[in-house]
């Protein structure tokens, strides 16, 4: 059943085509992944969704409801994490959850088994003013007060950038927690290796989907063998890479170098042509495509 | 309802527990009740001035010395010309010149018409012309109390006076603090209820909360009365905290019904938080509304007759007049407290301000986006 479905969506701020063109269709229950640099649209997309943008032309539907004329009735049903920390920093812990309770209608006893789990380590520091607490425990809050009215569609903008890696694994376990609970959630992020922790993904460019679907599925999807190698000399041989295989995409991966080539090559084959060229290998071999490189693969072409 | 009570009682919360802003809340109405009202006078005293007798007779020593014995009068310095005088004024040491030409004593017993020259320093007009109305005082008593010219003048039928007895009503002693305090009352109350109101929604958009906000069901009437509400009652009770400094340190006069000015009060409110609420909702940062809120209040202050009496402003003056929320109530705070103008008197006002507020707020609700 599907939770959210979107139709030829454009919205332009100016000239600069925030969202354009964009189809798509996110089901009950799923765990969907809006994955994209940042400027990619990200953010204006959610907030389509979440109605406080009108689109341009082009419709969202969620749950059936169209966000333009039935917006007070997703509404309710809609629970929304903006990428900024965005609760009253002079309101205690308590304070907030409570407020946001009351706003949606309802209590903090009503639907704190939802909560209790990311609420827990928070209980300690009720009494803390929301603007004292540590990154970490900010997203808890904000993501406990975005719950606290039992949502059945969560859109968390960007809930992990900037909080460190821990925090990040943490932070996916309780989303993951979360997907059981007959709730669809909606995560955008800029970090591609967090796609795998999602049951679908929405590649994301310059307002546009490039690709969408299950990761793993995606993965298969890629084109020719991926090399990787590490090498002192990362920078010279990649601008050489093209001379000496026509080498179509590269890309620095951390601290390795990654690349494609159409033509079929056995990896003595590889070895043989950098010692010719007496570039020093630490380690080369071939690799499995990630999400990174689905990515590029696809922006490029 | 509930939900309205949840919104009142989180920003009374924060209200409280804003650090910065409680004192000057609470403090702002006695600072500005006890030091404007004794700073902004205009009653005159010790105006400076030099005297030119050309006379140097007992007569012409009479009048200056008249100056002299004045509460409103100093004797800055004597000079032998009126061209020396002048110098007073240009180094600013006088701003009032007494020039007794030679042979007034003569003229004086033989009954004829008398002159002394005044020369005021007339760039504020109105101390001028409160400085020339106390000298024209003293000039007509000279006239008045000398036994000689009395008795000439009872002698002769042609110099009968006619006596001018005045009473001044509603502020007998011309106490002028009865005037001010009303009037800075005025300005106490709209600051407290602009400001804070125009700060609040654009603190909620800077802090991103107004989003979540706008995606909760809470309806778009219920939240501009959470935002009103509490400062009305904040504003109300600066009001009655004012009023109570006026009584203790002033003695001013309730002489009409406060529950009559409470009642104005609170429809003004409507109408000056209501604008700030406007305002807010147009605004992207505090900044933006701090500029615009207080550009309209200097304007609003100026003209609302709070330094200078509306009835000597221009035509059109007075008709922009007619906008200002401030001219309203500065009119009928003086009116109600002063004079004790019931609502027979004033209820052109009361439909006026209630009329404009209700404009103002549909606006503001109006205008108000949950999105764009």
């Amino acid at each position: 059943m599907t939770a959210i479905s979107i139709q030829n969506l454009h919205k332009s701020f100016a000239s600069n085509r925030a969202v354009n063109e964009v189809s798509l269709n996110i089901n009950r229950g799923e765990l969907f992944g809006l994955i994209g640099p940042d400027g990619a649209g990200k953010t204006s997309l959610m907030r389509l969704i979440a109605s406080l943008l009108l689109p341009d032309s082009g419709s969202v539907h969620v749950f059936g409801f169209d966000t333009r004329r039935d917006y007070r009735s997703i509404r309710k049903q809609l629970g929304y994490m903006p990428g900024r920390f965005s609760l009253y920093p002079d309101l205690t812990v308590e304070e907030n959850l409570h407020f946001w309770a009351t706003v949606f209608g309802t209590t903090i006893d009503r639907h704190y088994h939802l909560i209790e789990q990311i609420y827990k380590p928070l209980e300690p520091f009720k009494k803390r003013k929301a603007g004292q607490l540590s990154g970490g425990m900010k997203q808890k809050l904000a993501l406990s007060c975005a719950l606290i009215h039992s949502p059945s569609l969560l859109l968390l903008d960007e809930p992990t950038t900037g909080v460190d890696a821990v925090s990040r694994m943490e932070f996916w376990d309780m989303l993951q927690g979360l997907k059981g609970k007959d709730m669809t959630l909606l995560v955008s992020t800029p970090y591609m290796d967090e796609a795998d922790l999602c049951d679908r993904i929405a590649l994301m460019q310059q307002g546009k989907i490039l690709s969408a679907g299950n990761p793993h599925h995606l993965r298969t999807q890629f084109i020719g063998r991926l090399w990787e190698v590490k090498t002192p000399q990362i920078h010279p041989l990649k601008q050489r890479l093209n001379a000496l295989f026509g080498c179509e995409v590269a890309h620095l991966f951390g601290q390795c170098l990654h690349w494609t080539c159409q033509a079929d090559m056995s990896i003595d084959k590889v070895e043989q042509v950098l010692k010719q060229f007496h570039i020093p290998i630490d380690s080369l071999r071939e690799i499995e495509p990630g999400i990174e490189d689905c990515f590029i693969q696809i922006a490029r072409s | 309802m509930r939900t309205l009570f949840f919104l009142l009682q989180k920003e009374f919360i924060q209200i409280f527990r804003n650090r910065t802003m409680l004192p000057i809340i609470f403090l702002m109405p006695i600072v500005q009740l006890v030091i404007l009202v004794y700073a902004a006078t205009l009653e005159m005293k010790d105006i400076r001035f030099s005297v030119v007798d050309l006379d140097q007779t007992e007569q012409s020593r009479g009048v200056w010395q008249r100056f002299e014995a004045s509460p409103f009068f100093h004797l800055n310095s004597f000079h032998s010309s009126e061209k020396r005088a002048m110098q007073d004024f240009y180094e600013g040491t006088a701003d009032l010149l007494v020039i007794i030409p030679a042979g007034f004593e003569q003229s004086f017993y033989r009954n004829e018409p008398l002159s002394v020259q005044v020369l005021v320093n007339a760039i504020n007009g109105l101390t001028a012309g409160l400085s020339s109305s106390y000298a024209t005082q003293i000039l007509l008593s000279v006239n008045q109390d000398l036994p000689l010219r009395l008795y000439a003048a009872q002698s002769s039928s042609q110099l009968k006076q006619i006596e001018i007895t005045r009473r001044f009503w509603f502020n007998s002693s011309l106490n002028f603090k009865h005037y001010m305090v009303p009037g800075i009352l005025v300005i106490l109350v709209t600051v407290i209820g602009m400001f804070l109101s125009a700060i609040n929604i654009v603190r909620e958009k800077e802090l991103g909360t107004m989003e979540q906000i706008n995606v909760s069901p809470i309806g778009k009437v219920q939240f501009i009365l959470g935002k009103l509400i509490p400062f009305i009652i904040i504003a109300l009770f600066e009001l009655a905290l004012g009023l109570g400094i006026g009584k203790l340190l002033f003695d001013i006069p309730f002489r009409g019904s406060l529950w009559l000015l409470f009642s104005f009060a609170f429809l003004y409110l409507l109408l000056v938080i209501g604008f700030g609420l406007l305002l807010s909702t147009h605004s992207r940062t505090q900044q933006q509304v701090m500029f615009m809120s207080f550009f309209f209040l200097l304007v609003f202050i100026l003209m609302s007759g709070i330094f200078t009496p509306v009835e000597t402003m221009p035509d059109w003056a007075r008709k922009v007049n007619y906008l200002n929320p401030f001219a309203y109530f500065m009119k009928v705070n003086r009116m109600i407290l002063l004079k004790g103008s019931s609502i027979v008197d004033l209820w052109r006002d009361f439909l006026t301000i209630g009329l404009y507020a209700f404009l103002v707020l549909s606006l503001a609700v109006l205008t108000y986006r949950k999105r764009a």
